[in-house]
Order: C-alpha cells, then sequence, then structure tokens
C-alpha cells in the first residue's frame, strides 16, 4: 500500500468514527447543548478538556519551538500546564457549583451589571475567533500536506465534519467527538516518539530517553546535543540565553491565559458535582501531561537527528552531499517537504554538499572562510514541520505517518469545536437570551445556538479560506485577553465580596485596553506591519517586556484597579453577598442543576 | 440532608481553611517553575540530572509533575475538608 492510501485509511477511518458519534450524541436541550446535560464522568471530562485544549499549536508546533531553541522555550512547557493548578484551586469547583452555562452569565450576575457581562462577551468572543483561525488554517496544511488536495478544499471536507458534530450535538456531541479525538491524538504523538526514542536511547519512554544516554555515542544524550549544536555555532541546548524577567513574565501570561480562556473553563461545567470538578482538573492534565511530558524528548531528539543526517561524518568530517540527498531513501522526506516550500536548502559554494551551521557566528564565519563555505545551506527550515515531518527524518514506517495525519486533524478539529461551542453558547445565551429576547422559549434559544453554532463555523472556514496577515500573531492576542480581563474578574468575584459592578468593569477595560494597546504599540495596529511604535524585541520595547509577555502585567492591572475603585464606592449588595457565599460551599450544587 | 441547618460561621471556617490550602499550594506553585526552573537555576547547577542539571529537568518535566502533584493534592484534601465541615454535596 503506498503511503498515500495509508494516510487517507487512517484520517477516513477517524473521520467517520467523529461522525458516529455525532449521530449518536444529539443534544435534545440546552442543558445538553451548553453542559452535556452535567452528566460527563470526571475522567471523561478530563479527556475531552485534555483534547479540547491541545490543538494545532501544542501537536504541530511546540516540539518545534523547543528543538531549534532548547531550554528558553521550556517556557511553553510550564505556562500551558501550569493554568490547570489555577483553574482547580480558584475557578473550577466554583464556577461548577454557580451551575449556569457560559463565563459571561456568571461575571454578569456576581457583578450584577449587564455592561460587565457584554465586556465578558465581547473578550470571549474576540479571544476565541483569533484563535480558532489557527486551528482551520492548520486543519488546511494538514490535509494539503498529506491528502495531496488543495488547501482550500482540505479546510472545507473539516468544516462540514465540525459542523456534523458541533451543530447537531453541542457540548454533548462535542465531549464524545474530543474523547476520540484524544485518543487519536496522543497515539499519533507518542508512538513516533517511542520509536525515535528507542532508536536513540534504547529507552521505550521517550521522556526518560530524554535525560538518559545515547546509544551511539555511550555519553547522556543531552550532553551530545549540546556539543554538536554548539560546534556548529547555534547556542547550547540547555543553557539559558534569554531576558529572564520576560521568560518569568511569559510564563506566567500563558499560566494566567489558560486558566483564562472560556473553551476550557466550561468544559467544567459539564461534570455532575463540585468534587468531581476538583478531580476532573486533574485528570484533565495527566492527559495533557502524556504528551507534555514527550514533547521536550521529540524537539531533542529531532534536533539531534536532523543535525546528525546534515553532519553524517561528524561535525568536523564532510557534510551530507546533494547526491546522497537525492538518492538515499533517508534523505526522501528533504525533497518531499521541499515541494511545500517549508524546507529549504542551496548548495551555495558549488561543491555538491550541504553546510548546515550557525553562519551568524563569527568564530563560525573564520572557519567558514578556511574550508570554503559561503552561508548555510539549509536555508530554511518551518519549525511546525518538525512534529509532521519526525516519522520521516527516523525512517519509521507507512503506517505511523498516516496515524500522525490523524493525529495533527485530531488536535486541530477538537480544539476548534471547543472554541466554536464557547462562541455559540456565549451569542446564544449571553446576548440572544440574556440581552435581546429574554422571553425565548428552550426550543427557540437551542435553535438560535445552532445557528450561531453555523454562523461561526461559516466565518471560521472564511477567515481560515483567507487568513488575515497577523493570524500566526493573534494566539498571543487570545491569551493576553483571557489573561488580562476574564481571568482576574472570575476570581475577584469568587474571593472577594466587596468588589462591586464599578470595580470589576474598570478592572476589566483597564487590563483589556492596557493589553490590546500595548500588543499594537508592538505588532502593529490590528496588526498592519509598519505601524507599531516600538520593536518586538527586550531592547526596543516600551517596558522592556515583549507583547508576548504582556498579559501578566494586564492581569495585575486589573486587579489593582478592580480594588481601588471597588473600594471608593459602595459597598455590593446583600444578595450577591449571599451569592458568592453559597458559590463557596459544594452543599447543595445538585439544586443549582435545575437550571 | 437538612440544606440549611449549617451556621454561616461553619461555613467562614470551610472558606478561612479552603485559602489557607489554596495559599500552599500556590506557594509552591510558584516557587517550583518560577524558582528552581527559572531564577534559582543557576545557585543549583551543581545538581546534575541525566546529562543536564536540575533546574533543566524542572523547566521541561519536573513543573509538570508538581502541578499535578498539587492539583490531585487539593481535590482529595478538599473532598476531606467538604466532610469535616459537612458541606459535601449529597
Amino acid at each position: 500500500m503506498d503511503q498515500f492510501t495509508l494516510n487517507l485509511l487512517f484520517v477516513g477511518a477517524s473521520f467517520a468514527l467523529y461522525i458516529g458519534i455525532a449521530i449518536w450524541a444529539r443534544a435534545g436541550s440546552t442543558a445538553e447543548f451548553y453542559a452535556a446535560g452535567r452528566g460527563v464522568h470526571p475522567v471523561t471530562n478530563g479527556m475531552a478538556t485534555a483534547a479540547d485544549w491541545m490543538s494545532a499549536a501544542s501537536f504541530i508546533s511546540m516540539a518545534g519551538l523547543i528543538s531549534f531553541v532548547g531550554y528558553d522555550n521550556s517556557t511553553y512547557l510550564m505556562g500551558w500546564t501550569g493554568g490547570y493548578v489555577l483553574l482547580a484551586l480558584l475557578l473550577a469547583p466554583y464556577l461548577r457549583k454557580f451551575g449556569k452555562f457560559t463565563v459571561p452569565e456568571f461575571i454578569g450576575d456576581r457583578f450584577y451589571s449587564k455592561t460587565a457581562r457584554m465586556v465578558a462577551v465581547i473578550c470571549l468572543v474576540v479571544a476565541s475567533t483569533t484563535y480558532v483561525i489557527g486551528q482551520m488554517t492548520g486543519v488546511g496544511v494538514a490535509f494539503g500536506r498529506f491528502l495531496e488536495i488543495s488547501n482550500e478544499a482540505g479546510l472545507l471536507i473539516g468544516a462540514c465534519v465540525v459542523f456534523a458534530y458541533a451543530v447537531f450535538g453541542g457540548m454533548k456531541g462535542v465531549t464524545y467527538t474530543q474523547v476520540a479525538q484524544y485518543c487519536v491524538l496522543i497515539m499519533a504523538y507518542t508512538i513516533p516518539a517511542i520509536f525515535i526514542s528507542l532508536q536513540l536511547t534504547g529507552n521505550p519512554i521517550p521522556a526518560l530517553g530524554l535525560f538518559g544516554d545515547h546509544q551511539a555515542s555511550g555519553t547522556s544524550l543531552l550532553l551530545k546535543l549540546d556539543q554538536i549544536v554548539t560546534e556548529l555555532g547555534f547556542s547550547s541546548y540547555t543553557g539559558h540565553h534569554g531576558d529572564t524577567l520576560n521568560m518569568v513574565l511569559f510564563t506566567l501570561s500563558l499560566m494566567i491565559g489558560t486558566a483564562g480562556l472560556p473553551h476550557v473553563i466550561m468544559r467544567f461545567f459539564t461534570v455532575p458535582k463540585v468534587s468531581d470538578a476538583r478531580w476532573s482538573a486533574g485528570w484533565a492534565l495527566v492527559f495533557i501531561a502524556l504528551l507534555y511530558l514527550t514533547a521536550p524528548a521529540v524537539g531533542a531528539m529531532a534536533r539531534l537527528n536532523i543535525t546528525e543526517l546534515m553532519w553524517p561524518n561528524g561535525t568536523n568530517g564532510d557534510a551530507v552531499s546533494m547526491e546522497t540527498i537525492k538518492s538515499d531513501e533517508k534523505y526522501g522526506w528533504m525533497e518531499t517537504w521541499e515541494k511545500t516550500g517549508l524546507l529549504g536548502f542551496e548548495d551555495k559554494n558549488g561543491d555538491g554538499k550541504i553546510q548546515y551551521y550557525n553562519d551568524k557566528n563569527p568564530a563560525m564565519q573564520a572557519k567558514a572562510e578556511a574550508n570554503g563555505w559561503q552561508g548555510n545551506e539549509l536555508t530554511k527550515f518551518n519549525r511546525d514541520i518538525l512534529v509532521l515531518a519526525n516519522p520521516e527524518i527516523a525512517n519509521l514506517p507507512g503506517w505511523v505517518i498516516g496515524l500522525v495525519a490523524a493525529g495533527g486533524l485530531a488536535a486541530a478539529l477538537s480544539t476548534a469545536a471547543g472554541l466554536l461551542l464557547a462562541i455559540s453558547s456565549s451569542v446564544a445565551h449571553d446576548l440572544i437570551k440574556g440581552q435581546l429576547n429574554p422571553n425565548i422559549s428552550e426550543k427557540g434559544e437551542l435553535m438560535s445556538a445552532r445557528v450561531s453554532m453555523a454562523v461561526a463555523i461559516a466565518v471560521a472556514t472564511y477567515l481560515g479560506l483567507n487568513p488575515p496577515g497577523f493570524a500566526a500573531q493573534t494566539v498571543a492576542l487570545a491569551f493576553g485577553l483571557a489573561a488580562a480581563s476574564i481571568f482576574p474578574a472570575l476570581m475577584m468575584g469568587i474571593f472577594s465580596t466587596r468588589i462591586n459592578n464599578k470595580g470589576a468593569v474598570a478592572g476589566m477595560l483597564t487590563g483589556l485596553i492596557f493589553t490590546l494597546v500595548y500588543i499594537f504599540l508592538h505588532k502593529g495596529w490590528l496588526f498592519i506591519p509598519g505601524t507599531n511604535s516600538f520593536a518586538d524585541t527586550v531592547d526596543g520595547s516600551l517596558l522592556g517586556i515583549q507583547s508576548t509577555a504582556i498579559g501578566s502585567v494586564g492581569a495585575a492591572l486589573n486587579f489593582i484597579v478592580a480594588y481601588v475603585v471597588s473600594n471608593a464606592t459602595e459597598d455590593t449588595p446583600q444578595e450577591i453577598k449571599e451569592l458568592v457565599e453559597s458559590v463557596r460551599v459544594p452543599r447543595g450544587a445538585g439544586a443549582a442543576q435545575d437550571h | 440532608m437538612a440544606e440549611k441547618h449549617t451556621t454561616s460561621a461553619g461555613d467562614q471556617a470551610y472558606w478561612s481553611a479552603n485559602v489557607r490550602i489554596i495559599l500552599i499550594s500556590l506557594v509552591i506553585w510558584a516557587i517550583v517553575p518560577f524558582g528552581f526552573g527559572i531564577l534559582l537555576r543557576p545557585a543549583l547547577s551543581g545538581i546534575m540530572i541525566g546529562g543536564s542539571d536540575l533546574g533543566f529537568w524542572v523547566a521541561q518535566q519536573g513543573s509538570i509533575l508538581v502541578f499535578l502533584a498539587l492539583i490531585f493534592f487539593y481535590a482529595w484534601r478538599m473532598n476531606k475538608l467538604d466532610r469535616e465541615f459537612g458541606v459535601e454535596e449529597e
């Protein structure tokens, strides 16, 4: 069977599974559509949360980000998992006890303010929409590469599948599909990693192999990696080279942002009890950790494999020849990926070999001159192809490659569905029922939730087909907004009885506007290139903080402004104090369920 | 179970106990990644783990394991606290 048929088989089988689940899990009521009837077991919910959370960025991009930078990009590993501690301790159990359907609904009720609810809706829709564009483009890329159809056709097929299970099944359909998608994506991620870890270290567990010995050289894997990358003039893999303040603030922003993303928070509305919400956050992190503990091993091992393929005779021997790349099947992936434009190599000095080294390093420039090299000849290596190309780089069997194709699609589709659900719930429940037509019947609300979902899918598909130039940068925006506006409002709503409507609105707007303006000052207004006032580097930026790390500062401002304004204005009404006190104790959560 | 029988004072004590557990957990949550993983890494660089130092391991894997332990500890401890104060769900 050729590779194309294998890919088609794996992707086709996984899609058939998702559609089958969609038919089985149709939503009949708003409670089923928004919260899966609150009957989801905490372990099942943990698995669905993991699939919901792990997007194309976690599956496709993260290992590549770590691979080419090393220690400094551990920020993603710590930041994207540390947020679950905040969720489990500070938000999930209380929001489950509150027992409503959306994040803006809590903010609106707790701060007895329609303005607060609308600010939350705006933050939610902006954060989720920008986030979903990335997922849709990811679907297009995965289809384009593995099924040899155009990105556009791939994206439309993906949109139809999401439509089938999200519009009809709502949260119920999405939850059970996400469980299946988690299984597909985790197998797709770990199986190639296990093969590669066995090849390099003899240890079947990649997370342990990373700290084990490199079998071919007998030294430890990380020492070997540090040695060969520094010999080529790159900075050491395990060393700390970036700015420490930015590393801390970026990690903190990712943590707070993770805890403030509505599509993750709303998953905790689906479990039967408050105690289940606590356990469920732990199970979610178990399932996430299976991938996140493997990712740094995938990154380091791929870096070692690629470097050794480029220098088959060691970094002091001859580089790989063009002839070998063309004829040896070990190098077949280079030609496949060169066609996509994401990988490039060029024999600049015409010696028939491809020298891969850091041509920005002065010491290497001297060595290059002595050897007649004219610059780094592995001219392009897009970090996003690392995970997708990894099985080919390690020369693994064809079915593994098919599995990775299905896994990448599962990661992108499951996150897209979760985000679309957050958007449509908020539009139907907060905007239509809460603001425009409070007397709408349950049937009418369910219909409007389905219609908003269909509209959201259409908008996301359109934006995926015509991605605005800023698509890649908007994830920072989504996290910034979630961290600076949503998380502080939720936390203060639970942990303080004193924060009133004025304080909350002032705090949310301060966090929101500060973060947005700071990002625009560094990335350009509405991300239009050239309209930025500051360079987005440590030295060039306004406060010495890069725009990706500013969310935590926005969150701090939100807390301070809300506190000061609340204390300068009147106390909260008695019924709000009672609401907060009832949210704090688990007893009686069953009653809250009957909405 | 009688819904309204616990006094508000009991709920207050339950809440302070919860806040104390949260504070202790969050101190560990902050010290491990930001302390051991980033700021204190140079000071602890003498402790080797498989080809690199403790700080590298904490940043790449150790923090995640600590986060897991914290969440499961909190869920276990709080479910016990719920029963101690009689505020658990029926």
